[in-house]
């Protein structure tokens, strides 16, 4: 299993990146402050070749102190690893730095974030709604968005 | 009338024209080659196209919100609904991560049929966009030959699955059911007329000079850019790295199986076509692999958290009916705990990340979905192009709008 042994050197190496750091069904995980996300990111990138941000997600935990819990997914094709890094940030300003200067494809990724979660990214400045419109109040997959709201721009006909 | 000009507009472009000969031109979201709906706000000087925006969003029903109302059960047919031209390979990849997060392990029958059965969607994915892309360019004749064949596919997985596009096929630790009588004769029967039929559109369109100079060096994009992009399958490997979950990470039976990963060699249309052609062929070779590898014995693992009982004995003993209900109502008992699970899913990588606070409804769904990264992408192949470009590049992406939008 050559995977398996990459995943071991590799664990080595990356500990010291950031914090504290779990292996879950075959990823990192990495827990970070917001400060730490976009450094952290550079030096996956620049060092440990991890070539491709997959995915930027969140999760919303209502009652929590730092509510938000922002998911970036990263793989790298030299190791054949996925690293996952999950920066919490308060609901008063759920705001993290925006990858857009490291990986391209962060700013279509961050704008569906930004519309889900109302997530804001430092260093993103089109933040426009991408599945969502314009107009569009709230933000869906916040827990406390009720499931049954309807925001129709056009009128329902009686 | 009034109306219609206050009706606020969905999208906001993010430029203006900067030249006084430069046009705005808007084609979609209605539009037969957007494959969907799909908005492309394009800039253009005469026909050459200065900068494009490309907004999707118009399909989005709030999948992943439904998603954390129902039981990981319920959850099937929607995922279905993703991309719904390969519904198979969405159920194993979602099937496979709640299995990896349950600590279940499937059947050795419904490991190998799962991976014969995303191979045999993956054929009917490439068909389909191959088909539609040549079709774009007039090519009718290719068309109904690729679709023809994948007529013959989607009528042979009905009479496994019941239906003919979105299936509902997976089960959480197996499958609905196990292969109908003379499936694997059919199967062969199908295969050879694929051989042939794929065979006369390779005769028409490689060496033509129409279709060569439509496709060739244009929507290029580098290795760099494509990684950089997020882009993965055809896209990533048409520009010439062999990157493939299926040899990367193998996960089914993909380990046992031979087969080559095609790769393109600068990353235009013509090297798009033809991966996905290459790739149908080594599906192909791998389903033959898979037919004759195929073991005896039950599709579903023995596992009450997850398993339903037999029909005969829910009517029959208590235990069972207890089961059987709580399986319906309550849904299958999921650890606590998150889980990123992608499978190469013929767009690319298909990616569900999914989080577990203990129970029978998952609290969060998250689906990266291969089309939406690619349309991030798309602009870096259209811009510089010709407007009549526009159609083959897009098509070529083969963005799908149900996983897309989501």
């Amino acid at each position: 299993m050559a995977a398996a042994r990459d995943l071991e050197t590799l664990q080595r190496e990356l500990v010291p990146v950031a914090g504290a750091a779990t292996v879950s069904h075959g990823c990192f995980v990495f827990a970070l402050a917001p400060g730490e996300l976009a450094p952290t990111a550079r030096r996956l990138r620049d060092e440990f070749g991890f070539d491709v941000l997959l995915d930027v997600t969140a999760v919303d935990w209502p009652g929590d102190a730092l509510r938000f819990e922002v998911v970036h997914h990263f793989y790298s094709t030299a190791h054949k690893v996925r690293v996952r890094l999950k920066t919490r940030v308060a609901a008063d300003e759920p705001v993290v730095d925006s990858l857009g200067a490291l990986y391209g494809s962060a700013a279509f990724m961050e704008r569906e974030c930004h519309d889900m979660y109302g997530i804001g990214f430092r260093g993103n400045f089109d933040l426009r709604p991408i599945l969502l419109y314009e107009g569009f109040v709230g933000h869906p997959l916040r827990k406390d968005y009720p499931k049954q709201r309807e925001q129709p721009l056009v009128p329902y006909r009686d | 009338m009034d109306t219609l000009t206050s009706f606020p507009n969905p999208v906001r472009s993010i430029f203006e024209a900067t030249r006084d000969d430069s046009v705005i031109v808007n084609i979609g979201p209605s539009h037969p080659a957007t494959h969907g709906t799909v908005q492309i706000i394009a800039e253009l000087d005469g026909e050459r196209v200065l900068r494009t925006d490309v907004h999707c969003g118009y399909l989005h029903r709030g999948f992943e919100k439904e998603c954390e109302d129902h039981t990981w059960h319920n959850l099937i047919p929607y995922v279905d609904r993703l991309n719904y031209v390969s519904a198979l390979v969405n159920d194993f990849a979602y099937c496979d991560a709640v299995e990896q997060l349950m600590g279940v392990e499937i059947t050795p029958r419904c490991r190998y049929l799962r991976t014969l059965l995303s191979e045999y969607s993956r054929v009917v994915d490439h068909l389909t966009c191959v088909a539609a892309g040549l079709m774009e360019m007039g090519a009718m004749t290719a068309f109904l030959y690729l679709v023809m064949v994948r007529d013959f596919m989607y009528e042979h997985l009905a009479a496994l699955t019941g239906a003919r596009v979105t299936y509902s096929y997976g089960r959480i630790g197996g499958l609905a059911r196990d292969l109908p009588d003379g499936w694997l004769v059919r199967l062969e029967e199908i295969l050879v007329q694929y051989e042939e039929f794929v065979g006369r559109v390779h005769a028409l369109v490689d060496r033509n000079r129409i279709f060569i100079d439509r496709l060739r060096d244009v929507g290029t994009i580098t290795t760099a850019d494509a990684l950089s992009l997020g882009c993965t399958g055809p896209i990533l490997r048409s520009t010439g790295v062999p990157r493939d979950l299926r040899k990367d990470t193998p996960y089914l039976a993909y380990a046992e199986l031979d087969f080559d990963i095609p790769v393109g060699i600068k990353g235009d249309n013509y090297d798009r076509y033809f991966v996905r052609m290459r790739e149908m062929d080594e599906s192909v070779y791998m389903i033959r692999q898979l037919a004759q590898m195929l073991p005896e014995g039950p599709i579903n693992v023995d596992d009450r958290r997850c398993t339903f009982p037999e029909k005969t004995l829910v009517y029959s003993q208590i235990e069972s009916l207890i089961n059987h209900f709580k399986l319906v109502m309550d849904g299958p008992s999921v650890p606590p705990g998150e889980i990123y699970c992608a499978h190469e899913a013929p767009n690319g990588e298909l990616g569900f990340y999914l989080v577990s606070t203990g129970g029978g409804t998952p609290y969060k769904v998250h689906v990266r979905s291969p089309s939406f990264v690619h349309m991030g992408a798309a602009s870096r192949m259209l811009d510089g192009g010709q407007l009549a470009d526009i159609v083959p590049t897009f098509g070529s992406i083969n963005m799908i709008g149900g996983e897309c939008d989501r």
